[in-house]
């Protein structure tokens, strides 16, 4: 990964139902999370053993790209994203969401900083970047309906 | 069921936002030298040390290695732990387990932080998936206001119910030298009138709504050290040990929106099994005093609500009540709690080491005005697990 001006020789997995998660972002802006054969729950991002049961998962499941505000706040201290290694722009509105079809959250950011919209229960759509590479980043924000 | 574990020594630094007068050696080693005076020993009495911090924090690995002259190591067995924010905590449970197996009869445990020299949260967002959680995480603040926004929104908690614990934690803190806040300026204040006072300062910066400056714990220099002893040798070395009763620790799931953000299910779990090993039912009339592991306001609310003291929401009474305070029906962090000090690989052994000075009626002025025969201690770590160890003055059966 690089960071900043710096590169940081680190090169993650994130399995197969990750790479197809973000393989189906990047073509068909969908959302994919993976089913437990036992609990039914839909885990989203999608990850191979559902630890509740100690289960593999295999069964793919289309989500919706709207889903609702679970726990959110609005960050506005400054700090350096390690990931990229530059200051963060504050502040952002930020949330784990729950997909509509999906049972966990994705934490991601708003396109909102106003105190009455970024709220718990808020209804909230993806919105994509028009060049999509095959990241997370592909998701530019979670734009607030209501 | 191994041998009865008794904690005989404690020893901590003065807890500063920086210590430059020591280096990280020497800032184990004053923790260490204070625990072996406490419990009049010498490091010839020492079986075994267990070790603790972040070392991702400072930059620098192997903390038992470098650190040996300092912790008192030169060739004894030592071993490392870091659990994040529960460190503290999983080397006082390590020191325990080495001498509840009869293997050693007197364990040092130490736990230590210099977050002076260290990029805290860069290096906290390390324990987080690097391809769906990192990205804008914003690290421990950004974790604790979100868990802070789902228990307002399910309660009607306001601002000044969290700015009412810190208040208790800042005036409980006024009695300790130890801790690092000192803020002498709420003496004589009224509790309303500085609770009103945080809750409309420009001065009291918004990190991450609802969390103010005033609602989070500082970044601190310090280290401590506790001394486990046997059933054995317990009774020779100190007039009142404190026991050992009980302790448990719960993890939950991979990443964080997995975990149920209505409770605190692994603090709720491992306080569960705890009451349960101890043959207590109502946990608010019979524990003595609580020094819980709460790194912002609002967990001085929720939290005690997943040990059990009081019912789903209804915290900010049991606080707004005074049941917390000083002189409340269970006072709260005596010491001023972590809000006040928060050396992050030292802060939970601090929480095991001041309950148990509770118990030994060693706390001087924060020595809470009661017969104390149960004190609880808990650990809290980012990815949302959990430590608790009940420290008792009567020997378990
Ligand atoms: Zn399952």
């Amino acid at each position: 990964m690089e960071s900043g001006e710096a590169f940081q020789p680190f090169n993650w997995s994130v399995g197969r139902h990750g790479s197809m998660f973000l393989k189906e972002l990047k073509d068909n802006k969908a959302f994919y999370g993976v089913k437990c054969p036992k609990c039914g729950r839909v885990y989203v991002p999608p990850r191979k053993v559902c630890g509740r049961c100690y289960v593999a998962m295999d069964e793919r499941v289309k989500v919706s790209d709207e889903g609702e505000v679970v726990v959110c706040t609005i960050i506005q201290f400054g700090f350096v994203d390690p990931s990229t290694g530059y200051q963060q722009p504050v502040p952002y509105g930020y949330a784990f969401i729950r997909l509509d079809g999906a049972d966990t959250l994705l934490p991601f950011f708003l396109d909102s900083t106003d105190p009455k919209k970024v709220r718990v229960g808020a209804r909230v759509k993806a919105v994509f970047e028009e060049k999509r590479t095959g990241s997370i980043a592909d998701i530019k924000h979670f734009e607030i309906l209501d | 069921m191994g041998k009865k574990v008794a904690i005989v020594g404690f020893g901590q630094t003065y807890q500063r936002s920086s210590r430059k007068d020591v280096n990280g050696v020497e800032l184990i080693n004053e923790a260490v030298h204070t625990a072996l005076s406490d419990a009049e020993l010498t490091i010839n009495d020492i079986d075994a040390i267990v070790i603790g911090n972040m070392d991702h924090f400072e930059g620098v690995n192997y903390v038992d290695c470098w650190s040996a002259e300092g912790s008192g190591a030169v060739m004894k067995p030592i071993f490392k732990l870091t659990t994040g924010g529960t460190t503290g905590t999983t080397v006082a449970m390590c020191g325990y387990y080495h001498v509840a197996s009869g293997m050693f009869d007197r364990v040092l445990a130490i736990g230590w932080e210099k977050n002076s020299e260290s990029d805290t949260t860069g290096a906290i967002v390390t324990a987080f998936n690097p391809v769906w959680e990192r990205t804008r995480f914003g690290g421990a603040i950004a974790g604790l206001a979100v868990e802070a926004s789902k228990y307002m929104d399910n309660y009607g908690v306001t601002e000044r119910d969290g700015a009412r614990v810190a208040v208790r934690e800042r005036l409980h803190a006024l009695n300790n030298p130890y801790s690092q806040l000192h803020q002498e300026w709420m003496k004589g204040m009224e509790v309303d009138q500085i609770v009103d006072l945080l809750v409309t300062s420009e001065q009291n910066q918004m990190l991450a709504y609802p969390l103010r400056m005033s609602d989070m714990c500082p970044r601190t220099d310090g280290a401590a050290a506790v001394i486990f002893a046997s059933e054995d040798v317990a009774e020779k070395i100190a007039p009142t040990p404190a026991w050992v009763v009980s302790t448990h620790n719960r993890h939950n799931y991979v990443f964080l929106g997995d975990i149920n953000w209505d409770r605190n299910d692994t603090l709720e779990t491992a306080a569960k099994k705890v009451f349960e090993d101890a043959g207590i039912k109502e946990p608010l009339k019979e524990i003595d005093v609580c020094e819980l592991y709460m790194p912002y306001s609002y967990a001085g609310l929720k939290w005690m609500e997943s040990i059990g003291f009081c019912g789903p929401g209804e915290g900010p009474k049991l606080v707004w009540d005074g049941v917390t305070d000083m002189d409340g029906e269970l006072p709260v962090n005596p010491s001023g709690g972590v809000m006040s000090s928060n050396p992050i690989g030292a802060t939970a052994i601090i929480r095991v080491g001041e309950g148990a000075l509770q118990i030994m009626g060693k706390a001087g002025d924060r020595q809470v005005q009661k017969d104390v025969n149960y004190a609880l201690c808990t650990g809290f770590g980012g990815c949302n697990w959990a430590d608790v160890m009940l420290l008792g003055k009567k020997k378990p059966s």
